[in-house]
């Protein structure tokens, strides 16, 4: 089973790796905005979740940090066993996971933003 | 000025000399283990007398020859280029002919056979399975127009010393197993070809006489391939002849990740811009 070369699942790896780096550097700077405790008042959060560019921020991070952890959990699980079985269940789990938690914490963002749901 | 460098030059050189210890005997620890006869993994300790000059394999085989005949122990040319004493001295993948036991510390040496190979005997190992993945990345030069049948059409395929510089550093590669016993993947995939059969891709890969390019990609480019190295650099480290499996893989991953730029390609549009 292989959808995409395993450079180009790299390549997506790095990338998703640097771009995290970057957007979870804003997701901490915009803590230090106010007073770190005070920014985790529910008032505060919710007014985050509100906030379209911090919602697409948070939304990308998501996204970024998903396909990146769990193809390196697929690297990791990849490496304990080699049979085209392990393989292939091992691809399909971890894009399903991906995608499930990708998903969830996608249902938690449009909630908290109140637009939906 | 002049005497300021040379003088930071030969405290750098006496800092990096390795230290040499002079005795007169060593203690040889062999491991010892015939799994096929049912005999179990032991150590024999053997003393060796020793000089100044002596190697880690004089010193086996002084012991083959007057202490105990049934060593088992692979060896060939004794001077670092047949590959073949390949073994694990003191715990670090080295090659016997080539190892002082001078250099190493401590009057006991611990010989075992190489890690990361299917054991045979003593000090002897497989190496099917890593000549196997030698093979698979077609390590030699493909190239159709090179019609050796016909010799009308034999020509020679001119290489300019910056080209053969692209790759030199990786023909002096002398399988002698030490990088993939040395690799920290190797040990837990087995399907990973290893350091050696990745740096000899990349090896024929940047030869500009070598027109398979694409295939060898395709080849190292695979679930289990490149892009399993962790980077641990340890097959450099052990390499006795400098071939720095670690920086082929890189290069070949930059190629493979686009950042590198085919100098093969632009040389081919380069000869075809003039040619039209």
């Amino acid at each position: 089973m292989t959808m995409l070369r395993e450079s180009q699942i790299m390549k997506i790896h790095y990338i998703t790796g640097i771009a995290a780096l970057f957007v979870v550097a804003v997701h901490i700077l915009m803590r230090l905005i106010i007073p770190f405790s005070l920014s985790l008042e529910y008032e505060n959060v919710i007014a985050n979740y509100h906030n379209i560019p911090y919602v697409l921020l948070l939304e990308s991070i998501l996204v970024l940090i998903a396909i990146h952890g769990f193809n390196g959990l697929r690297i990791i699980l990849l490496e304990l066993r080699q049979s085209k079985a392990w393989e292939d269940s091992v691809t399909i789990l971890t894009i399903v996971a991906m995608m499930a938690v990708i998903a969830y914490g996608t249902r938690t963002i449009i909630v908290a933003n109140g637009s939906g749901f | 000025m002049t005497e300021q460098i040379i003088e930071k030059i030969e405290k750098i050189e006496k800092k990096h000399e390795k230290k040499e210890t002079v005795r007169s005997s060593i203690v040889l620890k062999v491991y010892r283990a015939n799994r096929r006869a049912g005999e179990s993994v032991h150590y024999n300790s053997i003393e060796v007398p020793v000089q100044r000059w002596t190697t880690v394999l004089d010193a086996l085989l002084y012991a083959k020859a007057y202490k105990d005949k049934s060593i088992g122990i692979r060896y060939s040319c004794r001077m670092a280029s047949c590959g073949s004493c390949g073994m694990k001295i003191n715990g670090i993948p080295r090659l016997a002919c080539y190892t002082k036991v001078s250099e190493l510390e401590g009057s006991t040496i611990t010989v075992e056979p190489l890690a990361n190979f299917p054991h045979i005997r003593d000090l002897v190992t497989d190496f099917s399975q890593f000549f196997s993945h030698h093979r698979d990345v077609r390590p030699y030069i493909q190239n159709d127009e090179a019609d050796i049948k016909d010799r009308a059409k034999l020509s020679e395929f001119m290489q300019s010393p910056e080209d053969l510089d692209k790759f030199l550093q990786f023909s002096y590669c002398i399988k002698c197993g030490l990088c993939y016993s040395a690799c920290p993947t190797v040990a837990t995939d087995t399907k990973f070809p290893g350091p050696q059969a990745l740096s000899q891709a990349y090896r024929y890969f940047i030869d500009n006489r070598d027109a398979a390019g694409k295939e060898r990609e395709n080849i190292v480019d695979d679930r289990h391939g490149i892009w399993r190295c962790h980077f641990a650099g340890s097959c450099s480290s052990v390499c006795p002849k400098g071939v720095d499996p670690a920086l082929g893989i890189q290069l070949l991953r930059g190629h493979l990740l686009g950042f590198s730029k085919n100098e093969k390609k632009v040389a081919d549009l380069r000869e075809r811009s003039k040619r039209d």
